[in-house]
């Protein structure tokens, strides 16, 4: 546990991409590998379970430190996490845990099963023989959410250099299905399995947001451009006979859609391809929120099938006939995807149609109107490209619409997380219905500069209203620009509308609050299908 | 019987028509130190103790000062007033005010531990103590000085090591003279910005024995930068000032700093805790020994605070006023110089 710590402070104090793959490097060369496993399960989000509820960690923490539980809320509301307060309100003893981070684990998870009333017990007397630093990796290793600030491909970087193994091959090995209570770190990183190999999809080819004039990527004949879809990016498979169905979150979802399980019949053995699995209208891709309401259900019924029907619009192919294809020109696997597709025949899986642009002004009109397709803007990938491991610049772009904007007022602000603990980061917005009154229709937070986020975090503190744990209610005074990607009815807000991926886009400090935008120019933005 | 009331100007002591750190400018002001939200400028006479007068006169120009001894009394209509160490700067006073028998102290900011530069805090015998509880809440918990000096130098030696500088960002009157005096001098030399060469020069003035250090100017050649550490405030950290010293480390010394989030948020690549303001247990005990039943708290986590002692049996209130404490931007200092 020491030695995890330790690696978790020097990532976490680094900015530098090679500090941080140095330090894992480096704890990697010293570690065994059952800390090793462990390490590489929790970089790849493969977390413990919560031991309990929040309110009652807050609690025990709180007796713990032996003060009122509204003294500890308050300064959790301070800290803004919830892990550091517990690890910064106890005493800094000295560590006095021998364990390794595998049998940290271990015993964590034992306690997992003893009873309600003995588990605070256990965690108490766990906390008061750490010192700080230790006591915050293991609080955040088993609140069930731990972000290591590390991406997985650093991670995989850094396993390249210590096994000396191709940063392709880990990134496969590592993707898809493995559990770390099931599989020890040598056959995970050096044994194959068949059962496992044929499930595992490939990693996912991601692309960067254009950041450049469409022209500075050449000559438009060399790229092939398609529509950027809003669905879930997923893999399909089929090898052995069976049909497997990945998400790019890696995880495994056949069973969710029963509609696509035909395919396994109609898709040759060994076939791989990467396509966008979308909710179908009669003849038209819907919105993506009618996805989310199948998203979380247990059992998928006959009713759910019938009212969001699905089909998958194939992007690529990355395996034909067991053969990896993904080194292969764009080009070249595109013909075979073409193939593929037509002799499969079936409506749930599409081909991506190809946009045909005579140059980049064209495409430009193209993509301004895409959302009336229902697609998101366009993809620009090189005929050439290979099918890449992660997100690369270069050889795709995703090249989006504009978001939908609408100036806003503020309302409410909240301190930040984190980064931005202490701060007023956290806005809510409204804008001005029918009788005049300003309704909240979404909390926004990125976009603004540092700068501005501290001219508006000291605005808000000069001009609360009311204070509400966390948040204060401001006078409602500031503008803003708040852009989003997609907008649709719900009853479930109080404005009667949803919107998707709300951010700020600029602070219009030349607006007054009534020179905001309506309730109903917000509505005119819907589409109606 | 109020002893000191507060109105629009600041602490108010009506028996004896005077004012203690006042962010109005009054007739006679009782200062407790020399940082700029509790000296202001304007005032006709000023009243603090000895080793502050150089300092407040470098920061409000030519003011009319008066400076005493601690525990020296000052009589005025009948009221008695004292300074008494606050251990939180050079000059640093607790304010006592005694009248039939009624004692009031006013700690202005305060720490606790001794730093090896000011005179420590002692704690003073009140029935209602004025506290500050910038850092009131109980995940502050700092470690002791000679623990974050240790860390320092292993940060300087570390740069040193690797031939770059190692730029330290802390107030110029206190933390500047504390890290400069507690660090271990034989890793390399130590330069200041000119706003910390200011307050060390008003530091000796008041008598206070400070080890060597120069003045960053411009003669001095890149390469003497090497293995130094150099002090300065927070404003300094912009690419005009920082440029000479690349490459560098920079780092802030900061009570904010033990919020892991104020840690990453900072420009800078290192973060020490390190304040002049008492943490939570130290906050808790100073209160205890002043025997006080009535506590104010004027500034930091004042409403916690004082739901905490109110709990804890003692009558805990909070009063707003102009004080800010230690500022997560430390803009506040540089403002006057």
């Amino acid at each position: 546990m020491k030695e995890f710590t330790q690696l978790f402070r020097k990532i976490d104090e680094t900015t530098k991409t090679n500090e941080k793959v140095e330090a894992l490097v480096q704890y990697l060369n010293a570690a065994s590998p059952e800390d090793k496993l462990w390490t590489i399960a929790i970089f790849c989000g493969r977390n413990p379970k919560k031991i309990t509820k929040t309110n009652e960690l807050k609690r025990w923490a709180a007796e713990a430190a032996s003060i009122p539980y509204w003294l500890f809320d308050e300064t959790y509301h301070v800290v803004g996490d919830l892990s550091e307060t517990i690890s910064s309100i106890l005493p800094d003893g000295c560590s006095t845990a021998v364990l390794s981070l595998a049998e940290t684990i271990k015993e964590f998870e034992a306690a997992l099963a003893i009873k309600e009333e003995d588990k605070q017990a256990f965690i108490t007397a766990k906390w008061k023989t750490m010192s700080k630093h230790e006591r915050f990796v293991y609080n955040k290793l088993t609140s069930g959410s731990f972000r290591m600030g590390v991406s997985q491909q650093l991670l995989i970087k850094a396993l390249a250099k210590h096994t000396g193994l191709h940063a392709n091959q880990l990134a496969h090995r590592l993707t898809g299905k493995w559990d770390p209570h099931e599989v020890t770190y040598n056959d995970l990183l050096f044994v194959e399995n068949s059962a496992d190999e044929a499930s595992r999809p490939y990693p996912f080819y991601l692309a960067y947001a254009l950041d450049m004039p469409p022209e500075e990527l050449g000559e438009i004949h060399n790229w092939q451009i398609e529509y950027k879809w809003d669905g879930i990016r997923v893999q399909l498979i089929k090898r052995n006979g069976t049909l497997f169905l990945w998400s790019r979150g890696e995880e495994l979802i056949t069973d969710k859609f029963p509609e696509l399980h035909l395919l396994a019949s109609h898709l040759p053995e060994g076939t791989v391809i990467d396509g966008e699995l979308v909710p179908m209208g009669a003849d038209q891709v819907k919105p993506f929120h009618e996805l989310q309401t199948r998203i979380g259900r247990k059992n998928i019924s006959k009713s759910v099938m019938q009212k969001v029907p699905v089909a998958i619009i194939a992007y690529d192919l990355l395996e034909i006939n067991h053969t990896d294809q993904r080194n292969e020109p764009l080009e070249n696997r595109r013909a075979l995807l073409e193939e593929l597709v037509q002799n499969v025949q079936q409506s749930v899986l599409l081909l991506s149609s190809l946009i045909e642009a005579a140059h980049w002004q064209e495409l430009a009109s193209i993509r301004e109107h895409s959302r009336l397709n229902g697609s998101e803007g366009v993809m620009l990938k090189h005929k050439s490209s290979a099918y890449g491991v992660g997100r690369k610049k270069g050889e795709w772009w995703k090249w989006k619409t504009d978001p939908m904007s609408i100036d806003a007022v503020m309302i409410y602000a909240q301190s930040g997380h984190g980064r931005r603990a202490g701060l007023y980061t956290d806005y809510t917005f409204a804008v001005w219905d029918a009788e005049q009154k300003l309704v909240p229709f979404a909390k926004a937070y990125s976009g603004l500069t540092d700068k501005e986020i501290e001219a508006v975090d000291n605005w808000v503190k000069k001009h609360t209203i009311e204070k509400f744990g966390p948040v204060r209610s401001v006078v409602p005074e500031l503008v803003f620009e708040i852009g989003f990607e997609g907008i649709n009815y719900s009853p479930r807000h109080k404005s009667g509308i949803a919107v998707r991926f709300p951010r700020v886009l600029r602070w219009r400090k030349d607006k007054q609050a009534a020179e905001a935008d309506t309730l109903e120019q917000l509505k005119s933005l819907i589409q109606s299908p | 019987m109020a002893l000191i009331e507060f109105t629009e100007s600041g602490m108010y002591c009506p028996q004896a028509d005077v004012f203690i750190d006042p962010w109005r400018a009054v007739n006679k002001a009782l200062i407790t130190h020399g940082h700029s939200d509790h000296a202001r400028y304007g005032s006709a006479a000023y009243f603090t103790h000895h080793q502050n007068v150089p300092i407040i006169k470098r920061r409000l120009g030519n003011i009319e000062v008066t400076g005493f001894n601690y525990d020296e009394s000052i009589l005025i209509n009948g009221v008695a007033f004292s300074f008494h160490p606050a251990g939180h700067v050079v000059g640093s006073s607790q304010i006592r005010v005694e009248h039939k028998g009624e004692v009031w102290v006013a700690s202005g900011d305060y720490k606790t531990e001794a730093d090896g530069v000011c005179q420590p805090f002692e704690p003073v015998k009140c029935h209602t103590f004025i506290t500050e509880s910038t850092f009131g809440l109980p995940v502050f918990n700092w470690n002791s000085q000679q623990e974050v000096m240790e860390e320092i130098n292993q940060w300087w030696q570390s740069n040193a090591d690797n031939g770059k500088a190692s730029v330290i960002f802390a107030y110029s009157l206190g933390k500047a003279q504390r890290i400069l005096c507690n660090i271990n001098h034989r890793i390399g030399p130590v330069y200041v910005h000119g706003a910390v060469a200011d307050m060390n020069e008003a530091c000796a003035i008041a008598g206070v024995q400070l080890p060597p250090y120069q003045k960053v100017v411009a003669a001095i050649a890149k390469e003497d930068y090497k293995t130094a550490l150099i002090i300065a405030p927070a404003s300094a950290n912009n690419p005009t000032w920082m440029k000479k010293f690349e490459p560098c480390s920079t780092a802030v010394a900061s009570g904010w700093m033990a919020l892991r989030g104020a840690r990453r948020w900072q420009a800078a690549d290192k973060g020490f805790v390190l304040s002049d303001h008492a943490d939570w247990p130290s906050l808790n005990r100073a209160v205890q020994e002043t025997g006080a039943e009535q506590i104010i708290a004027t500034h930091g986590y004042t409403q916690a605070f004082a739901n905490w002692l109110t709990e804890k049996g003692y009558n805990g209130r909070v009063v707003q006023t102009g004080f800010t404490g230690e500022q997560m931007k430390q803009e506040e200092e540089v403002q006057s110089i």
